[in-house]
């Protein structure tokens, strides 16, 4: 049955109009969650807000249990899901990157877009420097080229990786996202802000 | 700035447990409607490649980042999923931050900085966002967050290198922040 769009199920354009919904709710959850401030993002690295742990760890293991248990009652064909190919020096290397990005501007794309449509200027001004950012990487692509291109392993799952198998990933991610929450919570209240 | 307006403002948000279950609902039904995740950085690629396709077209075929990004697309960059995507966050947010009461054109800084400091460092936090999300092909919710919904290794990678590189550096940004 899905996914609907390979399968052709829907059309191209039937497949746009549901990605515009998506998105609605995409950024209706971030901005409800509190994703439209940089400084409750920001918070935490301080340990005083752990928002972006909660929401980001209990969305993926909700997607990831999802896709697996629709794959099991054969709702979903995982082989037409696309699994993001891993280039290893450029996974890291761009995350690195990006971190240094988060800590310094408060924002991720996805939620700059957040705060610029609540009127957060500085989110604004964020998403000004992702343009900047992503023109000055394809016009200087000719120097990255070979880092961009490094050490590609194919798609490969990191549960095949480890030699488990996916359930029981999915079961260590549970435990590990409950260990971590368990932090969350007592982080909160050890670096508490009142007013922030 | 009173304590209770802020206590006030954090009650409005959602519960972060219902937050993220909702968030993995519809990133599940983006991966059930079109057979890929969601995304952000993607869709500021395929506006940047059309801003450069229309200002100059012997530019993009020069700049082979964008041409094969071009290439891929055919018709117009702008007709991608994750631009129509992205047109939505902006409407879901709007609605969300409407609802609540939470439009309002505004700086956000800690109290301890300038708004002209916070704008700064936003702007070279943007730059380097932008740049680190084409070279590592994705952002927090194309390939972190996406890529870790269908283990993918490098969306784990990506998601560990994003957030441990940021702890690592938090200590000498804190004036920022705290």
């Amino acid at each position: 049955m899905g996914p609907l769009a390979p399968n052709e199920i829907i059309s191209e354009n039937t497949n746009f109009l549901l990605a515009f919904f998506i998105g609605i709710a995409f950024g209706w959850v971030l901005e409800s969650s509190g994703f439209s401030s940089s400084r409750k993002l920001a918070g935490i690295f301080y340990g005083y807000d752990t928002v972006v742990l909660k929401v980001f760890f209990t969305a993926a293991l909700t997607a990831m249990l999802g896709l697996l248990f629709m794959s099991l009652f054969g709702w979903i064909d995982l082989d037409l899901v696309y699994i993001n190919p891993t280039y290893l020096t450029s996974a890291i290397a761009g995350g690195v990157v990006m971190g240094v990005g988060f800590i310094m501007g408060g924002f991720c794309p996805g939620t700059s877009f957040c705060g610029a449509a609540i009127g957060k200027i500085d989110a604004m001004v964020f998403i000004g420097g992702l343009f900047i950012g992503v023109y000055g990487f394809a016009f200087t692509y000719g120097w990255w080229e070979k880092l961009y291109l490094a050490r590609y392993l194919g798609e490969p799952k990191i549960s095949d990786k480890l030699g488990i198998s996916d359930g029981l990933f999915g079961l260590l991610m549970i435990l590990a996202a409950l260990g971590m929450f368990v932090v969350a919570e007592w982080a909160e209240k050890t670096f508490a802000r009142e007013e922030y | 700035m009173s304590n209770n307006i802020s206590i006030n403002k954090s009650r409005r948000y959602l519960n972060p447990y219902l937050g993220g279950v909702l968030l993995g609902l519809v990133l599940l039904a983006a991966n059930f409607v079109s057979g890929r995740g969601l995304g952000a950085s993607g869709a500021i690629k395929s506006v940047v490649a059309t801003t450069i396709g229309t200002v100059n077209k012997e530019a993009i075929s020069s700049m082979p980042f964008m041409a094969e990004y071009a290439e891929s697309h055919s018709g117009s960059p702008m007709k991608s999923w994750l631009v129509f995507q992205m047109l939505g966050v902006i409407v879901g947010g709007f609605l969300s931050g409407a609802v609540a009461g939470r439009l309002k054109l505004k700086v956000e800084h800690s109290p301890k900085i300038t708004s002209r400091r916070r704008l700064i460092f936003a702007l070279a936090g943007g730059v380097l966002f932008g740049f680190g999300s084409q070279l590592g092909r994705g952002c927090t919710s194309g390939s972190a967050l996406s890529g870790m919904a269908v283990l993918s290794l490098g969306g784990f990678l990506t998601m560990m290198a994003i957030f441990g590189t940021a702890f690592a550096l938090a200590y000498f940004f804190r004036k920022n922040w705290i």
